[in-house]
């Protein structure tokens, strides 16, 4: 009688994973330059062991395909999929749903981190032996978030919900005074911090897909870990240290790789909003509350969305590229309104 | 089977002490009733005991002491209930008391079948199965009730508490959860501490009674001997008669104070 839930999950990973699929396929397919488009998984099975089929496509396509459309297609899924898997625990653990890691200045305090990079180091490559990006994106990421909770939950717990999105958009304003500061005061690197900041996934290279990989896979790896203790957080504090649940020691760690993974991936993605908003509800919908089912399937449709909303990107204002950020406030924005107008007791 | 000691128990808000030396010990299969006005500390004592507020002294199952950096070990000894749960509306009846088997899981596991089997022959004794895959946010104020009690249940632990376990139900539902309290703790053998506000309901289901006043412990015994109006008068300030009934049965009248 208990499973009778089980089915519907499963038929919904396997949606999911078949959207992700289908996504990234459709992503590598879609450009202005390149193979015609029906070549492309020819091409791709061609490539696979045992498998041999002509599919015209030559070297320089290939190339194209390989070299400039795969990375931003797999870097989009990265993005996509930490930003929702951040915003939805984020959301548990704040138990608050009006946050993600934007409301929150995660990704301006981490915006704030990388223009410091880019100021400092001015137009030369980094020598590091790691590249100091994601780090620094990280500090400025989680300043950003001890501000913005410390302030938000001052107020005690019955208006704490919108207080700390309120929180949120003041750090949010504080981080982007201090990098148009800073911008102004580093003339030189302007272009290359605006172009950062509207997403860079149109440049995006294996180079960029190597450096957020780890500590993207660390921080998804630890948030899944902690599915079924957020679901134990959602009666309360007390209720939950009363079940045995060490609040702090979960929140802290939550908290930290939410950030890690949301800083990384705004390291070399730039700032794309709403995701980590839109996705967790979504899916809230879909498969109902349980971080359960909400964490891992967040992870996958993350995916699945940003990869979909990568290719208006690209073909709106073609052959200019329209911001990715541009697409997800289109449709994000609205439905954080539609949020704000349905739910009750916020 | 176990009993709850509470030893020198002092706790304090920011300075000021809410309860001052609280000592008692309650024994296995015994149902103790916290009973006083607003602000005497029944609540506080039960909190220390969940591990919700710093506490000096200390509390102790069968006689060991629980370490305040376990709240796990405590999880799996000590349920609590509070007076207003928080309920998540859009989570399952089932998911809702799934959560009990948290002390009982190891951080980053899942549950087993065994905990599933717990779960399930919960929600059976207490007649939620038809309820499983319902929105908590939609049963009534009974039937929330008795899924805080499942919940609570599900945690295997021996002793009980129930801060106010009445306080939002009418009559009837009042009578059905404290009867189910009684039942089940005699079934499971659990050691029960509730603090309550209805003086004749306390008396009637409770082994014995603690009278707290200011946070200090004032009266202690059976009903018949903890409940009489010149005490009613001294702590709770309230005019009231004691009725005793042939059975053992003790009833709190109030009476208006001026007869007209």
């Amino acid at each position: 009688m208990f499973t009778q839930g089980r089915g519907h999950s499963v038929l919904w990973f396997s949606l999911s994973g078949l959207l992700v699929v289908c996504a990234m396929l459709f992503g590598v397919m879609i450009g202005p330059a390149g193979p015609t488009w029906w070549r492309v998984p020819l091409e791709l099975m061609n490539r696979m062991p045992f498998i041999s089929i002509d599919s015209g496509v030559s070297k320089v396509d290939w190339n194209i395909v390989w070299m400039i459309r795969a990375p931003r297609v797999v870097l989009a899924a990265i993005v996509g999929a930490t930003l929702s898997v951040s915003g939805a625990s984020y959301q548990g653990v704040f138990r608050n749903p009006l946050v993600d890691p934007y409301l929150l200045g995660v990704a301006s305090g981490a915006g704030l981190g990388a223009t410091l990079v880019f100021a400092f180091r001015g137009n030369q490559p980094s020598t590091w032996l790691i590249d100091p990006l994601p780090l620094a994106s990280f500090c400025g990421a989680l300043v950003a978030v001890f501000i913005t909770y410390t302030v938000g939950t001052s107020f005690g717990r019955a208006r704490s919900t919108v207080a700390l999105v309120l929180a949120g958009v003041a750090v949010t304003s504080l981080a982007t005074a201090i990098q148009t500061f800073i911008l102004q005061r580093n003339n030189d690197v302007i272009r290359q911090v605006f172009s950062w900041v509207l997403g860079r996934l149109s440049s995006a290279t294996w180079g960029d897909v190597r450096l957020v990989l780890p500590y993207v896979l660390v921080s998804t790896i630890v948030l899944l870990l902690h599915r079924r203790l957020l679901d134990v957080l959602r009666v309360g504090d007390d209720e939950a240290i009363a079940l045995g649940v060490n609040i702090r020691r979960v929140r802290l760690t939550v908290v930290l790789a939410a950030t890690l993974g949301t800083a990384a991936v705004v390291a070399v993605s730039g700032l794309i909003g709403f995701v980590g908003i839109i996705v967790p509800h979504a899916v809230r919908l879909i498969a109902g509350s349980s971080y359960r089912k909400v964490l891992p399937l967040s992870v996958l449709l993350g995916a699945a969305f940003l990869v979909a909303a990568d290719i208006p990107s690209r073909i709106l204002a073609d052959p200019a590229e329209t911001p990715i950020g541009v697409v997800t406030a289109f449709f994000g924005a609205p439905f954080f309104l539609i949020l704000l107008r349905t739910r009750k007791n916020l | 089977m176990s009993t709850l000691g509470f030893c020198d128990l002092s706790i304090a808000y920011d300075g000021d002490s809410a309860v001052s030396g609280f000592n008692n010990l309650v024994n296995s299969g015994e149902w103790l009733c916290l009973i006083g006005p607003n602000g005497a500390g029944k609540s506080s004592v039960l909190r220390a005991a969940a591990g919700l507020v710093k506490y000096s002294g200390s509390v102790a199952i069968d006689q060991n002491e629980i370490p305040a950096t376990s709240a796990k070990w405590r999880a799996q000894n000590i349920a609590y209930v509070p007076q207003t749960p928080l309920i998540p509306e859009d989570m399952t009846v089932y998911e809702y008391v799934l959560l009990g088997r948290n002390p009982h899981i190891k951080h980053f596991a899942s549950e087993t079948k065994q905990d599933v089997d717990v779960i399930e022959k919960v929600m059976t004794r207490l007649d939620l199965t038809r309820f499983a895959h319902r929105m908590v946010g939609t049963l009534s104020g009974g039937e929330r009730q008795r899924l805080v009690i499942a919940r609570a249940l599900a945690q295997e632990a021996p002793v009980l508490l129930l801060d106010e376990p009445t306080a939002a139900l009418d009559i009837g539902h009042q009578q059905q959860a404290l009867e189910l309290v009684d039942v089940l703790r005699r079934e499971r053998g659990l050691t029960v501490v509730s603090a309550m506000h209805d003086l004749t309901l306390a008396g009637l289901y409770a082994d014995r009674l603690v009278l707290m006043h200011q946070g200090v412990c004032v009266a202690s015994g059976s009903a018949q001997s903890v409940l009489c109006s010149e005490t009613l008068a001294e702590f709770y300030g309230v005019s009231a008669r004691v009725h005793h009934e042939p059975d053992g049965t003790v009833v709190v009248i109030p009476q208006r104070s001026s007869s007209n």
